[in-house]
């Protein structure tokens, strides 16, 4: 607690007793306000027609390119590429929710089975380890896995099979994906379920095997609901980023499935606008995106507060 | 199994056995989960270790074997002395190196400054500043003001755009500053009373402190510099500065063939597979090194209350 003098004094005063913190906090200020701040207002291109051309510096080139309004918005609605995009954004985010989501608690549950200490730091210690490697790396071992030129390919050739490629497969590529997500993710997501189990108290157990609870009832009487608020917390998360679905992952990938069935709303911003150019086009989809996600984020923290979990933030 | 001696009212003793009340497993229970979690295990190891074993395979093994090495047969250092004596790869991995020391003491610097700064509640502006920070967590500039503003301040084709749009991750400062709360206060004040300033409270009491959660956000923020690939793809245009991750790309995954290397490879002395592996390698090895050391701390900088105050 802070001592109660803390908040007294004048404005003045408190400034000056303060300034070595302020002092302290400016320079993070400093590149928040560059690199999140700034860009934010930088959003205005969308109601431009940017040309980078004009002038030879971004800065100058947006105060000099001329204002269309909505122009940019209206193009989104007949604009084919789009709405493909928010196709693929929107199975690949269900895709994911149905095949990753519960892979952590049920591998939690099973890691926390194990009694010895050290099989569990073991095992951890193990599947953490891929959370850290790169989105390339990961794409570069599914490929020497799963590629035309990779290890099950050059199996199944050994034994007169050919043929095989997944990585330029296009109808399996959101299953792909969510694999590779799988591999690098699910042990790394443990964690916040294996703290929540580790904060139930052994006694809850042992009262209920004294009761004549067996494994089962103990597991759907005690653990689960003690993994009821993070599983919310985690599901509000996911469902609020429902739209960025992995974009270096994806971004990567995409020259070779084709965009048909790879591109998302992230990869469509990058190659309208980093790509061919068309700056304003691209920063109108990106508000899309981002008012939408906002949106999300707050529906579902409103069904939260309405199931009666907390949420990201409380009611 | 083993009787259940040393069971203290039936709790778990320094977490090794299993409490009296629980029911014994069944020893083909207990061989499944083992199996299960080998399995898994492997599902993780194995393709590293393939990775790992072609890297250090000669062209012979390679040839016979006609492409990955599973099981070893000799091993070679040839792929590794080819892309570390000069040339395009030793560059990449340089600037990689370059890029995530220097990175990662910016971002620590910057963030532990910040979270000191805003660990005292009720000094002056605290609530205004808190919000500044976390507001920027639930929007997204978005990708094209942020490369405008990138260019727009001339940082196009210099090592700094690796650095300044990624440098601060919120999250990590809300973990260190509830951190940082949670040091013993009667100790820091009793450290003002004898005349230490913010700074030598911080460098000589709070941080010694909090060195657990500090070698957690490092790992991070080097994690996260030393695998970034998106910013260098947008921001670098020379292809000497790019980093390891972006020329891994390019020599992996578009297999464009390494500059510099195509006289050992056509002459036989070296195989173009054992040196996108040997690119591999090192791009996974200063990780899978230094994350075991930081791991045990990593529930504490992922959970310890981040949103408090």
């Amino acid at each position: 607690m802070a001592p109660p003098s803390v908040r007294a004094g004048t404005l003045r005063h408190r400034l000056r007793r303060d300034r070595l913190l302020l002092l302290m906090v400016l320079p993070a200020l400093v590149l928040l306000l560059i690199f999140n701040y700034v860009p934010l207002i930088g959003n205005i291109v969308a109601f431009q027609e940017y040309d980078p051309y004009i002038a030879d510096n971004a800065f100058r080139a947006i105060g000099q390119s001329p204002w269309v309004g909505f122009e940019q918005f209206q193009r989104m609605v007949d604009d084919p590429l789009f709405w493909q995009s928010v196709r693929n954004t929107l199975a690949i985010f269900l895709i994911q929710l149905t095949l990753f989501f519960p892979i952590p608690v049920l591998l939690a549950l099973f890691i926390n089975s194990f009694v010895r200490h050290r099989v569990r730091a073991i095992a951890q210690a193990i599947l953490f380890l891929p959370h850290f490697f790169s989105w390339v790396l990961v794409v570069t071992i599914f490929q020497q896995m799963f590629g035309g030129a990779g290890l099950v390919a050059q199996t199944l050739r050994d034994h007169g099979h050919g043929g095989f490629d997944l990585m330029t497969n296009p109808g399996l590529f959101k299953f792909l994906i969510t694999f590779e997500i799988i591999w690098k993710d699910a042990g790394w997501g443990v964690i916040v379920f294996l703290a929540a189990l580790a904060a139930v108290s052994t006694d809850l157990y042992e009262a209920a095997a004294m009761d004549g609870a067996n494994r089962w009832r103990r597991m759907w009487h005690i653990t689960l609901p003690a993994l009821r608020p993070v599983v919310a917390l985690l599901l509000v998360l996911q469902v609020g980023n429902a739209l960025t679905v992995g974009f270096e992952q994806i971004l990567l990938q995409r020259t070779a499935v084709g965009p048909t069935s790879a591109e998302v709303l992230d990869t469509y911003v990058w190659n309208v606008g980093i790509q061919n150019g068309d700056f304003s086009y691209a920063a109108a989809v990106g508000i899309i995106k981002g008012v939408f996600g906002l949106l999300l984020v707050l529906a579902a923290n409103k069904f939260a507060h309405l199931l009666g979990e907390q949420g990201v933030y409380k009611r | 199994m083993s009787t259940l001696t040393g069971t203290t009212e039936g709790r778990f003793v320094r977490g090794r056995l299993r409490p009296a009340w629980e029911e014994e497993p069944s020893r083909a229970g207990l061989a499944t989960k083992g199996v299960t979690l080998t399995l898994v295990c492997l599902a993780v190891i194995f393709p590293v270790w393939v990775v790992v074993v072609t890297s250090l395979s000669s062209v012979k093994t390679i040839t016979e074997t006609g492409g990955l090495v599973v099981i070893p047969k000799g091993i070679t250092f040839v792929a590794y002395q080819e892309l570390l004596s000069g040339g395009q790869v030793t560059r990449a991995a340089t600037v990689s190196v370059g890029v995530t020391v220097v990175g990662t003491l910016f971002s620590m610097a910057v963030s532990v400054l910040c979270a000191y700064g805003l660990s005292r509640t009720g000094s002056v502006l605290h609530r205004p500043i808190l919000v500044f920070l976390i507001a920027t967590m639930f929007f997204g500039a978005g990708l094209i003001p942020t490369y405008l503003v990138v260019q727009g301040l001339g940082l196009t084709d210099t090592y700094l755009s690796l650095i300044l749009p990624s440098a601060l991750n919120v999250f990590n400062i809300l973990v260190l500053r509830a951190f940082f709360m949670s040091t013993a206060q009667e100790l820091i004040e009793s450290a003002r009373i004898d005349g230490a300033g913010d700074f030598r409270i911080l460098w000589q009491i709070v941080m010694p402190l909090s060195r657990a959660v500090i070698a957690v956000i490092t790992l991070f923020y080097a994690v996260g510099y030393w695998g970034a690939w998106f910013n260098a793809s947008i921001y670098i245009n020379d292809p000497d500065m790019l980093p390891l991750q972006n020329i891994m790309q390019q020599l992996v995954i578009k297999q464009t063939r390494p500059t510099g290397l195509a006289q050992a490879i056509n002459t036989g002395h070296l195989s173009p597979l054992a040196i996108q592996m040997a690119v591999m390698v090192l791009a996974l090895l200063p990780v899978a090194v230094l994350s075991p050391f930081v791991q045990r701390h990593f529930k504490q900088g992922m959970l310890t209350g981040a949103i408090k105050g």
